[in-house]
């Protein structure tokens, strides 16, 4: 052992802070590897198919990413867009969450600064990886407030790779909720340093956080409801203390500016529903703050009868702004709440009343097997976390619980929300898998220490059980030990000797101690075996998720949507047909030339085939689309009449009949129907369905056989394998031979997944046939009399 | 069927007016074999003659003419001659446009200049190839998906020149298949897709017959409407090679529908004047090859390689019929050492002017040549005119940018695909710029953070916060040496249990005192190093929430001590008497219980100091 130093104050402290720096060291590698671990798993996309945009929305965030960095900002606010909605368009700025494309923007703006050019795809396809890092940073932060380094390391590495947030954030999903992820954690967590510190500082930080989330998602409403419930909570168990006052007054009044500064909130940020539980909420406080201030202030005695005083003069003043609330909500239709949010609340609402948010997929509620594809062993993790939490009860702690609850229950209601509970699970799973492991690992130690004293006790060594041979045995060999135990006998012997030399070795010994205490913390040790056995096994359970996480990465989650492939026995066989259609629509048509397809096509139309199209995703105006699902269910005369009115020149259909791609139009269709019918009652969906059924083989209505859908995607069809066989359906079709008289095909992709047709011009019309033309419309459409806006007509 | 003749008409209307002036009476041209080529889109001419000087004096230049119509069409003019009456070795001999006195405005001349002139009697047989573009007409020019394509070339069956021609033929290779007509002369035959007129004798200067020929013709007319050629050189040992093309189908427009399945289930007669890919043939060493658009990859193309080549067949993403355009962006590196070499201090690239795509004309073509950051004396040498200037490229990390040297050239035809030579002066140790620039940068970034870990950045030394930081910083450090004053009081316990043990096993009540003595003075002297660091402790203002627990446990502390004390001298005492160990046991149990939780305690207050 060295030699101890002469001043008797320094030396001691110095291993501590030793041990802290190579902890803080290690810790910091640790975040950046689960960093890298955040980004690179992400990149299975990249690696198997190609750096590029994903599915839907990212090809419009990614347009708009293209028109900021070309235009500037200010062009961004203003920009009117009309490419899309034809003849509406669409004010961009106003309506969309600026965050992401903001974020990437800057990003290409910096990168290019320093002239690296990268060009902005490349910063968009991989704004989403770099933001899950951040994100799991994020996340250690918040657990550290709530449970400590390890836990917060723990839960940091389990969200870098759960499947949940990996489905929204590969290379390429250039979405909202993968910057959101990250902003939603971010200000849990500043929220959480707030309450702990009580520092202004923070309690600013959060504000300005709560603004980036209100840019990015239009989830924010979540923070602003879950802040206030915990607030609540925290008064009502009577947490009530300055902190929590400072964490909260400044995030509403801060925050609600600041959400009012963005375009796409704007008053909403005061007038809708989704806020009013944090205004009402901040009242409260003040109201509780107010209580405590006069308890202060006044005796006992006289506080009770203040107390009485304040109680109903605070109920009076909530009451009466409650009232003028519920007054005014109740005068607007909706009750104040945006169609989102009331089928959050009421499950049942968009099904019955909102057709179009239910055909979204991912506004379904979740089946069983996606919580397990989601988040895997967290599931089963979870309640230990919850019971982790309750074992000291904090504010942080408590927050956790409130957290994953309600995250629970909106995951319950949409597909789409798993992904907020995503990083409540995590964080839960690390708080219990960190616990599990503290207990582990310590009774373990203790055990093993306990079994080396017996070791020596039966040699006849003489050594006390605090003694430092029980430190070192940790991953040293039994020599160590004997040699190091034969030294302190040494100096146990010479112990009689002058204090002063005794001294010098009592430093040295107090040098291991802080290590010991944990092994004795408590006296719950469990038995040595069944430790080793759970701390395997935790291990074989961490294993099980990561195996399955990277399953989910590279197999499940990595797929454009734009490209497929399919393995066969040659080998892979790629199928890029929608790129193909929309290469073809950028270069082969006019570049004013209209595109009429269903919406879900609307943004990749525009992005990548430059078009304008009628209606997109952004799905903001019902009649729009429901005038486009007519069209496409009714015959071909007054479907061509429709998107004549529209000024439509091409019509775009998706077929997966020929190669079985199964999400295609005839799949969509009934939801075609339904929307369209929603606006206009020609449309009726029975005329569709034989006995409640849908159908397209021979068993199939007339009035499905010959609407537009069913023509344009079958069209010549039968002459592939002259049967007319449907490998999507698993049936032939139904109306085999047939011709068009109003479209003609211009392009179909080499798998036929897209067909793309051009409406023909008008026939030339000979005078004496104009009046039998007329009269022959009238009566052959009932279309023409229900259509409410046609100015064909 | 028969295309409109007016090229013909003009033609004669002007030949008939043709002054005497400009026919040509110094050279002779015994005999004209003109093969022309029509199998692709790009009409290539190859006319073999054989001149012969008529007049005493020696004649140095050969004038070729060339109606104005095919002349703007001409892409490419290339002439070889050998002297003597059996053909030698060629030579490459100079063409410049001239336009000599008296001739008509018509036509165009060019003049071959010999390198030595021809003196009488000898014959110069001279090789001309000229390459034409844009000179197949499609007729009709709007086909259905099913027709073939049928273009019209027109040409005249005499060869056109300002010298008089005694013998002559031409022969025209069609790419079989149908041919609709025509132009019937008396000898003209029609054997295998090959046409031939002729021969012609005897024709004065400036005869002209028009031919048209009426025919069938698939094969690819791929145009480029544009293509920029980047040609990036990188010291650190790669040339960089980006072709962004723009490609076209520049024969009949497609009328009416696409049907796929008529394409799909019969290519070559339903789809027959459609091309679906394209070939590139690149340098054998070429690697990290590429082939995208600007919404992705491009995943149908195949690639060949071997020794001698690399062959990209690149398919666009659709099948290119007429009128029909796509864009897309191929790319590759190559090895520096293949094409930069050095020359008197001077490095040069020497690489190809024109696209490796085969059969291909290219409408505009524009070659960037980016040279490394720091290049000088730029020079460019190429074998035909070219439009040039220089711009400045900003790449990675680029501070003054990198040179880039702009060429362009219309209507540029694989005969062009020839090797240009660009000159500079560049010094190996810019390379090192980039790199030392990244660690320079990085250095200083860790230095600033390791200055800012250590300066006070605190702007008022007086402010409230500064302050507290200060009495913080001082109450961790009382803490720490109060943890440590109790380590070593924990330590002094174990010694004594230490002792205990071996009173146990040795029975040596005197060492125990001793022990028992040791311990006390320690404790003593260990408490009055407590006081003063709890006084200061107690009044500093930060410290209002660590103070509760160092109180509890100093208070814990001292009543361990003292149990401990008090069950040692209880042990002490026992084996004085020389009771038996289990009467000492169970006289000592209770304490011992109290002592493991006491020690428990100020073990966890110990701990929860240090997390501070």
């Amino acid at each position: 052992m060295a030699e101890p130093e002469p001043t008797t104050a320094a030396a001691a402290p110095a291993p501590g802070r030793l041990r802290n720096a190579f902890g803080g060291v290690l810790c910091a590698f640790t975040l950046l590897l689960i960093g890298v671990l955040a980004f690179s798993i992400r990149l299975f996309s990249v690696i198997k198919y190609e750096s590029v945009i994903h599915e839907f929305d990212p090809y419009f965030n990614f347009r708009v990413t293209q028109f900021l960095s070309k235009n500037g900002i200010y062009e961004f606010w203003n920009w009117f867009d009309d490419r899309t909605w034809y003849p509406l368009g669409r004010v961009i700025g106003g309506t969309v969450y600026p965050g992401l494309t903001l974020t990437a923007g800057s990003i290409w703006w910096l990168v290019n600064a320093l002239n690296i050019p990268l060009s902005v795809e490349t910063v968009c396809v991989f704004t989403a990886p770099i933001f899950s890092a951040n994100a799991s940073w994020a996340t250690y932060l918040l657990t550290k407030e709530a449970k400590g380094t390890g836990a917060g390391l723990m839960a940091a590495a389990i969200l870098a790779m759960v499947p949940s947030y990996i489905s929204r954030s590969v290379a390429g999903s250039y979405d909202n909720e993968a910057v959101a992820i990250f902003a939603l954690v971010f200000t849990f967590y500043l929220y959480l340093k707030t309450l702990n510190t009580g520092s202004l500082f923070y309690a600013t930080l959060n504000a300005l956080s709560y603004f980036y989330m209100v840019c990015s998602w239009g989830g924010y409403t979540f923070i602003i409801n879950l802040i206030p419930m915990h607030v609540l909570l925290c008064i009502v168990t009577g947490r009530y203390s300055s902190r929590l006052y400072i964490a909260y007054a400044p995030l509403v009044i801060l925050g609600t500016l600041l959400a009012a500064l963005v375009p796409v909130v704007g008053f909403n940020a005061v007038l809708t529903s989704e806020h009013f539980a944090s205004f009402l909420v901040f009242i409260i406080l003040h109201v509780v703050a107010f209580v405590y201030y006069i308890k202060g202030l006044l005796t006992p005695r006289l506080f009770k009868v203040a107390m009485t005083l304040v109680i109903t003069v605070g109920l009076a003043v909530c009451f009466a702004v409650v009232a003028v609330l519920v007054a005014l909500v109740a005068s607007s239709p909706t009750k104040g709440w945006s169609g989102r949010s009331l089928s959050l609340l009421d499950p049942t609402y968009a099904s019955k009343y909102i057709p179009i948010i239910a055909s979204v997929s991912e506004h379904q509620p979740p089946t069983w097997p996606s919580y397990f594809m989601d988040i895997n062993v967290l599931a089963f993790l979870v309640p230990a976390g919850i019971i982790s939490c309750f074992l000291p009860l904090s504010d942080a702690s408590s927050f956790m619980v409130l957290y994953l609850v309600t995250a629970v229950y909106f995951s319950g209601v949409m597909v789409r929300l798993m992904l907020v509970l995503a990083p409540a699970a995590c964080i839960l799973s690390g708080i219990a898998l960190s616990s599990a492991f503290d207990v582990l690992t310590r009774s373990m130690k203790f055990q093993l220490s306990k079994v080396f004293n017996d070791g020596s006790a039966v040699s006849g060594d003489s050594i006390a059980e605090g003694s430092t041979a029980s430190n070192d045995t940790k991953g040293s060999s039994t020599s160590t030990v004997n040699t190091n135990s034969a030294k302190i006998e040494n100096r146990t012997e010479k112990s009689e000797k002058p204090s002063k030399k005794n001294r010098k070795k009592d430093r040295e010994v107090t040098g291991s101690v802080p290590v010991k205490p944990k092994k004795e913390k408590r006296l719950s040790v469990l038995p040595l075996e069944a430790s080793v056995v759970g701390t395997l096994l935790l291990i074989v359970l961490g294993g099980f998720y990561v195996v399955h996480c990277v399953w989910a990465a590279a197999e499940a989650y990595s797929a454009p949507s734009i490209v497929l492939t399919s393995r066969s026995r040659e080998g892979l066989h790629v199928f890029d047909d929608f790129r193909e259609a929309y290469a073809w629509l950028s270069h082969n048509t006019d570049v004013d030339d209209k595109v009429a397809s269903w919406w879900d096509y609307g943004y990749q139309t525009t992005a990548m085939a430059n078009r304008t199209v009628i209606v997109d995703n952004n799905t903001w105006n019902n009649t729009h689309i429901a005038t486009v699902g007519t069209a496409m269910s009714s015959p071909e005369k007054a479907a061509w009449e429709i998107f004549d009115s529209l000024d439509v020149k091409y019509v775009l259909v998706v077929f997966g009949g020929l190669v079985g791609y199964p999400s295609d139009d005839i799949n969509k269709f009934l939801w075609m129907v339904r929307i369209g019918g929603g606006e206009f009652p020609h449309i009726k969906e029975p005329d569709y369905l034989r006995d409640g059924q849908y159908r397209v083989d021979s068993q199939a209505t007339p009035t499905m056989l010959n609407c537009l859908m069913y023509k344009l995607c079958y069209y010549r069809f039968v002459e592939t394998d002259g049967k007319g066989f449907d490998r999507v359906r698993g049936y032939e079709i139904g109306k085999k031979h047939f011709k068009l008289t109003h479209f003609e095909e211009v392009f179909t992709t080499h798998h036929w997944m897209v067909r793309i047709y051009k409406l023909k011009p008008q026939k030339n019309r000979i005078r004496g046939k104009l009046k039998k033309l007329k009269s022959s419309s009238k009566t052959s459409s009932t279309l023409a009399a229900g259509r409410k806006k046609n100015p064909w007509q | 069927m028969a295309p409109p003749p007016r090229l013909a008409a003009l033609l004669l209307l002007l030949l008939a007016g043709a002054s005497a002036s400009a026919v040509r009476a110094d050279l002779v041209i015994s005999r004209a074999d003109r093969k022309v080529d029509l199998t692709s889109h790009i009409v290539r001419v190859l006319t073999s003659l054989k001149v012969e000087n008529v007049v005493s004096e020696p004649v140095s230049k050969v004038l070729l003419a060339f109606p104005n119509i095919q002349a703007k069409n001409l892409a490419a003019i290339r002439a070889f001659g050998t002297e003597g009456k059996v053909k030698g070795p060629s030579v490459v001999l100079p063409i410049e446009t001239v336009q000599p006195s008296g001739v008509p405005p018509e036509l165009t001349f060019f003049s071959v200049s010999l390198h030595k002139p021809l003196q009488k009697g000898k014959i110069l047989h001279l090789d001309v190839l000229t390459v034409f573009t844009h000179s197949l007409q499609p007729f009709p020019e709007e086909i259905t998906q099913a027709e073939s394509q049928l273009v019209v070339f027109q040409d005249s069956s005499h060869y056109l020149s300002p010298y008089p021609v005694k013998v002559q033929t031409l022969s025209i290779r069609l790419p079989g298949g149908r041919v609709e007509s025509y132009t019937k002369y008396a000898n003209t035959k029609l054997v295998d897709s090959e046409l031939k007129y002729g021969p012609f004798e005897d024709l004065p200067p400036f005869s002209y017959s028009p031919v048209i020929v009426h025919f069938e013709n698939n094969n690819p007319f791929a145009v480029a409407k544009e293509l920029v050629r980047e040609i990036e050189i990188s010291h650190w040992g790669n040339v960089q090679i980006t072709e962004h093309y723009n490609i076209a189908h520049g024969g009949a427009r497609l009328k009416g529908e696409f049907s796929r399945i008529d394409y799909q289930s019969r290519p070559y007669v339903r789809g027959v004047s459609s091309f679906r890919h394209l070939i590139a043939r690149l340098p054998p060493t070429a690697h990290s090859i590429c082939y995208r658009d600007e919404i992705g990859n491009i995943s149908t193309s195949h690639l060949w390689s071997d020794s001698k080549k690399t062959q990209l067949e690149i398919e666009p993403r659709f099948p290119l019929f007429g009128g029909w355009q796509t864009t897309f962006t191929i790319g590759y590196g190559l090895p520096l050492q293949d094409f930069v070499f050095t020359s008197d201090g001077k490095r040069f690239l020497n690489i190809t002017f024109g696209s490796p795509v085969e059969e291909i004309l290219i409408e505009k073509l524009i070659v960037k040549v980016v040279l490394p950051e720091g290049s000088k004396d730029i020079d460019v040498s190429v074998p035909f005119p070219t439009k040039q200037w220089q711009e400045v490229k900003y790449s990675h990390l680029d501070i003054a940018g990198r040179p880039v040297l702009v060429l362009e050239k219309p209507d540029v035809i694989p005969e062009h695909n020839l090797h240009f030579q660009v000159y500079y002066k560049f010094s190996n140790i810019s390379l090192l710029i980039e790199p030392m620039m990244l660690i320079t940068g990085f250095f200083l970034l860790f230095v600033a953070c390791i200055a800012y870990m250590h300066t006070d950045m605190s702007i008022s030394k007086n402010s409230p916060s500064y302050l507290a930081k200060l009495q913080w910083d001082e109450v961790q450090a009382t803490v720490q040496q109060i943890q440590s004053i109790f380590g070593q009081c924990l330590a002094v316990h174990d010694k004594l249990e230490v002792s205990l043990h071996d009173l146990s096993r040795t029975g040596d009540t005197k060492s125990c005192k001793a022990a028992r003595k040791a311990a006390d003075a320690q404790f003593k002297e260990l408490a009055k190093e407590l006081k003063p660091l709890l006084i200061s402790l107690q009044s500093s203002t930060q410290s209002y929430q660590i103070w509760p627990k160092v109180e509890d446990l100093v208070a814990k502390e001292r009543e361990m001590q003292e149990k401990l004390m008090a069950r040692h001298s209880t042990v002490v005492d026992s084996f004085e008497k020389k009771l038996r160990g289990q009467d000492i046991e169970n006289r000592i149990a209770s304490q011992q219980q109290k002592i493991t939780v006491l020690r428990q305690e100020v073990e966890s207050l110990l701990e929860y100091l240090s997390e501070i």
